[in-house]
């Protein structure tokens, strides 16, 4: 009897098994985020290196990140539930050995992020509330999208990178990916609509022949020095023949909600559609 | 790691036939040959892009330069570019014809000496560390990167000449091979240190890229380039003397020690400078100052000048590939300058072992 009691124990506590997890270990900081959005915070037990949101985070122990995860130290948590990215393959084996199941995420489409809510509210047993979530994200771009759905489409370029103050090393936002679905929620017409990649080195080149009517620069992480943004902004007076620069429609976002696909998208785009639209303030 | 001296038979003969006609003339005859070339390539390169550019609507003078989008690529994205291909390819090919020289070793350039390395490391721990603020009126990149190379070369002397006067050819060479491999560690450090965005900048920045969007990365290393051009032209006689050997040139009255320190530090200041504003473009040094040897001999009255005249029309067909092969999106230039690159010193080093 003792052998078929400890047979089920084992059961019970084996991967995929039934009860949700109640140590998680997150190292993408937009399920971090959706975690505790719906109020489920109190079971995350780590966090990645790049973790921000919310403060409650600062507290939790840090397990590294994408490129340099720290296994051992993920181990010492003894999660029962790890978030990694897809291509984590390496992470996911070391996992597997240890008899430690995961979520795997990938960052798409705008779309995309609410259904990640869901399917993490399903993976820790909070159906309930990841969908009040999703809807209230869905309801809330829904709202901007309307509120901006009958003005003109400015050609938008959206730069999530740059070289400090220079023209040097940009990025922008491609055709595909959530950057970009967020610029079309927003009424912008992405001007590399027609490059189906996440993201596009842009040259000068690129820019000019583009003609953007906007231009808004994101910026995010630790480094942002809000007194030096005036100055760093000065260089895209040098194309002067663009008509964002002519009109003097070259915005900075500045936070890491413009670049983690989490449930402040909503709040994001919002934002992103006032410096496309400011006459729709 | 063997001496020249395959090339320097040969170009012996060739010497004693051509030497019949005057430095002078054989100089000016170069000079307007490859001069011929980089002219071409300066003329033609900045109108070849991803875009459509009407080139009479560039100079059209009626329309304001603000309004008139053809005159903006034309001279903001497309000429700055050649221009700073034209730098980058004339300094890193002169840096390339010194060194070897100076070490008497054909695969001795920027990037075996661990002097791009050096630079490099400068510029990234700039951009990582947010080293905005311009010193003596300098910007910190450059001059981070110029003080990397400086280092890096530094010490690489510093090993090579501590047991006795003068160079030992195989110690610098490891020696640099050895700073390069320290040097890339630190380099992977410094991005481990940066935050996710910077880690994103300097991988993109190691590849190199010529897309300067204006002229003042290049006016910001100009001082530099200019007291490295002016060493540079003090240097051809006593580098055809220190290539024979450093006793022969002792004895027909060079100062060794005074010229090899003026190679170094002129060759550094060109790499450092060349660095800065394209990143670590590679294998220039190596690939431009052998074809150019193959074609005027060994004379350093003839290959300096030439290298840098064909180092520049080099990099600027290399830029021109690198913008126009997968346009509107664009190939990083090192890439370009690496694929024609490692082969060409693969063949270097088969030929020179034989």
């Amino acid at each position: 009897m003792p052998a078929a009691v400890a047979f089920l124990a084992v059961a019970i506590s084996r991967p995929g098994s039934a009860a949700p997890p109640q140590r998680i270990v997150s190292i993408i900081p937009a399920v971090t985020e959706m975690i505790f959005a719906m109020g489920e915070g109190a079971r995350v037990a780590g966090v990645s290196s790049f973790d921000a949101f919310p403060p409650e985070v600062s507290r939790l122990p840090r397990v590294g990140a994408l490129l340099d995860p720290d296994v051992e130290r993920m181990l010492s948590l003894k999660p029962d539930l790890v978030v990694l990215y897809a291509t984590q393959s390496e992470l996911k084996q070391r996992l597997d050995r240890a008899s430690i199941p995961y979520y795997s995420y990938e960052h798409r489409a705008l779309a995309d992020i609410t259904s990640t809510v869901r399917a993490v509210g399903a993976r820790i047993g909070s159906p309930g509330r990841a969908e009040q979530l999703a809807a209230g994200i869905e309801r809330a771009i829904a709202a901007v999208r309307t509120s901006v759905a009958q003005r003109p489409r400015p050609r938008t370029l959206l730069v999530f990178e740059r070289e400090g103050s220079s023209l040097r090393n940009i990025y922008a936002t491609g055709g595909y990916g959530f950057l970009h679905d967020m610029v079309e929620a927003a009424c912008g017409d992405d001007v590399f609509s027609d490059i189906k990649r996440q993201s596009v080195q842009a040259t000068t080149e690129l820019i000019l022949s583009r003609r953007p009517d906007v231009i808004v620069e994101l910026r995010y992480g630790d480094n942002v020095k809000v007194a030096d943004i005036p100055r760093e902004m000065q260089a895209w007076n040098a194309l002067a023949s663009i008509p964002a620069v002519k009109n003097h429609r070259v915005h900075v976002l500045v936070g890491d909600e413009y670049v983690v696909p989490g449930p402040r998208v909503a709040d994001a785009i919002k934002r992103l559609a006032n410096a496309i639209h400011p006459e729709a303030r | 790691m063997k001496p020249m001296l395959a090339t320097k038979t040969r170009n012996h003969e060739e010497e004693s036939i051509s030497s019949m006609r005057p430095i002078r003339t054989r100089l000016a005859i170069t000079v307007a040959s490859f001069g011929a070339v980089l002219a071409a390539t300066l003329l033609l390169a900045p109108v070849v892009g991803s875009t459509h550019v009407s080139i009479r609507g560039a100079f059209d003078r009626t329309i304001p330069f603000a309004d008139n989008l053809d005159a903006q690529i034309f001279f903001i994205a497309r000429l700055p570019r050649v221009v700073a291909a034209a730098l980058v390819g004339g300094s890193l090919a002169a840096a390339g014809v010194v060194f070897q020289a100076l070490l008497r070793n054909p695969l001795a350039s920027p990037d075996t000496l661990g002097v791009s390395s050096g630079a490099a490391l400068g510029a990234m721990a700039a951009i990582t560390f947010h080293l905005d603020v311009p010193l003596l009126g300098l910007p910190a990149v450059p001059l981070s990167s110029v003080i990397g190379s400086l280092g890096a070369l530094g010490v690489v002397y510093a090993l090579a000449t501590a047991r006795r006067r003068g160079l030992s050819t195989t110690v610098l060479l490891l020696a640099g091979v050895t700073m390069t491999a320290f040097l890339t560690a630190l380099i992977l450090f410094t991005q481990y240190l940066a935050d996710f965005a910077d880690t994103f900048r300097t991988v993109r920045w190691l590849m190199g890229t010529l897309d300067v969007g204006g002229y003042a990365p290049i006016v910001a290393v100009l001082p530099m380039l200019v007291v490295a051009l002016g060493l540079f032209a003090s240097l051809p006689r006593a580098l055809d003397l220190i290539s024979f050997g450093e006793q022969a040139a002792a004895s027909r009255g060079v100062n060794v020690v005074r010229a090899e320190r003026m190679a170094l530090v002129s060759a550094s200041l060109a790499t450092g400078a060349a660095v800065a504003i394209g990143g670590p473009i590679g294998f220039i040094g190596i690939i431009v100052p052998h074809l150019v040897r193959l074609l005027v001999g060994s004379d350093h009255r003839l290959v300096l000048p030439a290298s840098i005249l064909f180092g520049a029309a080099f990099l600027i067909a290399c830029d021109v590939v690198a913008r126009t092969v997968f346009a509107p999106l664009e190939v990083p230039v090192g890439v370009i300058t690496a694929l024609i690159g490692g082969p060409f010193f693969l063949w270097l080093l088969v030929r020179s072992s034989r």
